[in-house]
């Protein structure tokens, strides 16, 4: 083959590579959202996380702010520290909650914030006191087999 | 019964040694290519012919079989999704699939069957032709010359060619489901948006293409140059560099993975 | 052994006696157990990689089926070694590359694949590329191998030609008694590995030694013995007696 239709062939395979490359990251990925390697830590305690993982989003009005960043278990008090890495463009005053939600029926878990009225912001290091439990669906059902149970007996 | 007992130990004994000899002519065989890989950048044209060799002329079969694969995912998780009423996940299905696992592997597949047999071919006939010897007594290292560009074309053409085979079969699952069934455009790429990340799942894949473009470049070349130099010895040279690579692509998938995607 | 400046040297020996091996060990491809070869009274295999590239410019080697780079055309496999430690323009690659060719007498033939070629014609291309560096010493590992009485001919009389136009030394590799006979300035016979004979054509095909004799002579038995070393016959196909 000639030299330069060689050089063509491979200039078009490069571009077509680096080009897939790139429609990956931004097209397909999140290439584009939070950046989570800049923004402050806050610490929310948990009595029960439920399926939490590590790297699920925190979300604010259904807004991916940040991520989750670790998951550890305070064997003082006995409930789950929750290390939040938030984006530094959403300040949160400091009086906001945390709460684990589900996203859909089946979907995976999440952290969902929701703004106070204080007017200082949360710094590095904070700790997050009004939190919302995971729901756990084996208690749920306790509560409601418990309920009904003193329904009927009350009933008698 | 004891002369059987010795008689396989003394097998056993005796693959390993050979075996272990293996491992480390081939480390040798690495180091000296990556040592004397110089020349093949110094003079870019080497690379460009063995990029054409390794990437351009599996880029065929690497654009329809990654298309073909694009469309069974599509058309497989949605009539699976459909049951739960998700059909619009499968968008995050098919790329999620595709970018962590079936676009790496699948990719280095056909690379080492395509590219990886016809570099062992390659290699095996210039030694078994003297050819590699010739060049050696024109004072041209042949590693410099020939097996450094080989290993470099095929290492740069992994990488993109997995990730070609990845957009043609995202774009093949788009078009069944979007296309063709009807889900919604919107739903397909903001749920495939929103559960693809960049760290987590594009460059973990694309580090997998990396390792896996390493690996069967480096086992074609090895078992094209270690070839017996007759016409039998080349062709098991290229049965065992398609079932070596294919071995070593699927065990080292697994230890990625497990690295990669379990948070361990 | 030696090989002085300005001869043409034949090694003979049978199949398996390792004139090739010689060859190999000349060109540093091979390390010797034991011994030392010296080119150009450099110890050749004390070398570093460097200073062993350096002395292989100034050698050529033939290869026994030529070893021609069978993707290059005839021309770009003459060129090769010009373009690989040269940086000559490419008008004066193709002024040399066509002069060796003409010197082989294939300069017509330039465009052709080797593919294309005769066995003859190929190891002429071959011995085309291996004097482009214009070598001080070549090497013919069996160049009359295979061809037709013609070409060994062709072949025979350049290594001669070739050899008296450079200055260098040459030496070849071969059984072919008829004709190396014709060309060279002295003989050695190898046989196990060791030199048995040696001395000038005319002293080797009058010799009276039984080796050398038969070698010459291609006789069927005499010190190299028809059959490989086996136990007794009779006992070979269980034959007591």
């Amino acid at each position: 083959m000639q030299r330069t239709t060689l050089d063509l062939w491979v200039g078009i395979f490069v571009t077509a590579g680096v080009g897939a490359l790139f429609v990956l990251a931004l097209k397909v990925g999140n290439a584009t959202t939070v950046n989570a390697s800049d923004g402050y830590h806050v610490i929310a305690e948990f009595d029960n996380i439920g399926g939490l993982k590590v790297r699920a989003p925190v979300k604010s009005a259904g807004v991916v702010v940040g991520r989750v960043e670790g998951i550890s278990l305070d064997t003082r008090t006995f409930r789950a520290n929750v290390a939040l890495r938030i984006d530094k463009h959403y300040p949160f005053p400091k009086d906001s909650s945390a709460s684990i939600l589900t996203a859909g029926l089946l979907g995976e878990q999440y952290v969902g914030m929701d703004g106070g009225g204080d007017e200082q912001n949360l710094k590095d290091g904070d700790r997050l006191k009004v939190t919302q439990s995971a729901i756990v669906l084996e208690k749920v059902i306790g509560q409601f087999l418990y309920g009904k149970a003193a329904e009927t007996s009350a009933a008698k | 019964m004891f002369g059987t007992l010795s008689g396989g130990l003394r097998l056993v004994g005796r693959r390993t040694i050979n075996a272990v000899w293996r491992m480390g002519a081939a480390t040798r065989f690495m180091g000296l290519v990556l040592l004397r890989s110089g020349l093949s950048f110094r003079r870019f044209h080497l690379m460009i012919d063995e990029l054409h060799f390794a990437g351009v002329l599996s880029l065929i079969i690497i654009i329809v079989s990654g298309l073909f694969v694009g469309l069974v995912l599509g058309l497989q998780g949605y009539e699976t999704l459909k049951r739960y009423g998700s059909a619009e996940a499968v968008g995050t299905l098919v790329a999620l699939a595709l970018v962590r696992e079936l676009g790496p592997v699948v990719a280095a597949l056909l690379f080492a069957s395509r590219a990886g047999s016809a570099m062992t071919a390659e290699l095996g006939i210039m030694k078994s032709t003297e050819q590699l010897s010739a060049m050696e007594m024109m004072a041209v290292d042949p590693f410099a010359r020939v097996i450094s560009p080989m290993f470099w074309g095929g290492f740069l053409s992994m990488p993109l060619l997995a990730a070609i085979f990845s957009v043609m079969g995202i774009f093949g699952g788009y078009l069944i489901t979007v296309v063709i069934i009807g889900v919604d455009a919107g739903a397909f790429w903001s749920q495939m948006q929103s559960n693809v990340d960049l760290r987590n799942d594009i460059v973990n894949g694309v580090i997998k293409t990396i390792v896996f473009g390493a690996a069967v470049t480096a086992i074609a070349l090895f078992e094209g140059y270690d070839a017996p130099p007759t016409a039998e010895g080349v062709s098991h040279a290229v049965t065992r560099t398609v079932v070596t690579s294919a071995l070593a692509v699927l065990a080292l998938d697994f230890v990625l993975t497990a690295f990669m995607f379990t948070g361990v | 052994m030696n090989f002085p400046r300005g001869k043409v040297i034949a090694i003979m020996g049978g199949s398996g006696t390792g004139k090739t091996t010689l060859l190999r060990l000349i060109g540093a491809q091979l390390k010797p157990d034991r011994g030392e070869v010296r080119v150009d009274s450099h110890p050749i295999h004390a070398m570093s990689h460097t200073q062993l590239y350096a002395m292989r410019r100034k050698m050529g080697m033939l290869f026994q089926f030529g070893a021609l780079f069978t993707d290059l055309s005839v021309f770009d496999n003459v060129a090769f070694p010009l373009r690989e430690h040269t940086e000559l323009p490419e008008s004066m690659i193709r002024d040399l590359v066509l002069m060796k060719l003409h010197a082989v007498g294939l300069r017509g033939a330039h465009a052709l694949k080797p593919a294309e070629l005769s066995g003859g014609m190929a190891r002429r291309v071959a011995l085309a590329r291996a004097i482009a560096l214009d070598p001080m010493l070549i090497m013919y590992d069996e160049p009359f191998t295979g061809l037709d009485p013609i070409s060994v001919g062709i072949i025979g009389n350049l290594i001669r030609r070739l050899n008296d136009a450079l200055g260098a030394t040459s030496i070849v590799v071969t059984h072919d008694v008829q004709e190396s006979m014709k060309i060279v300035d002295y003989v050695y016979f190898l046989s196990g590995g060791r030199v048995v004979a040696q001395g000038t054509p005319k002293e080797v095909v009058e010799s009276v030694e039984p080796f050398v004799h038969q070698f010459v002579h291609g006789e069927a038995d005499g010190p190299v013995p028809f059959h490989y070393a086996a136990p007794g016959y009779g006992e070979d196909l269980g034959i007591h007696r």
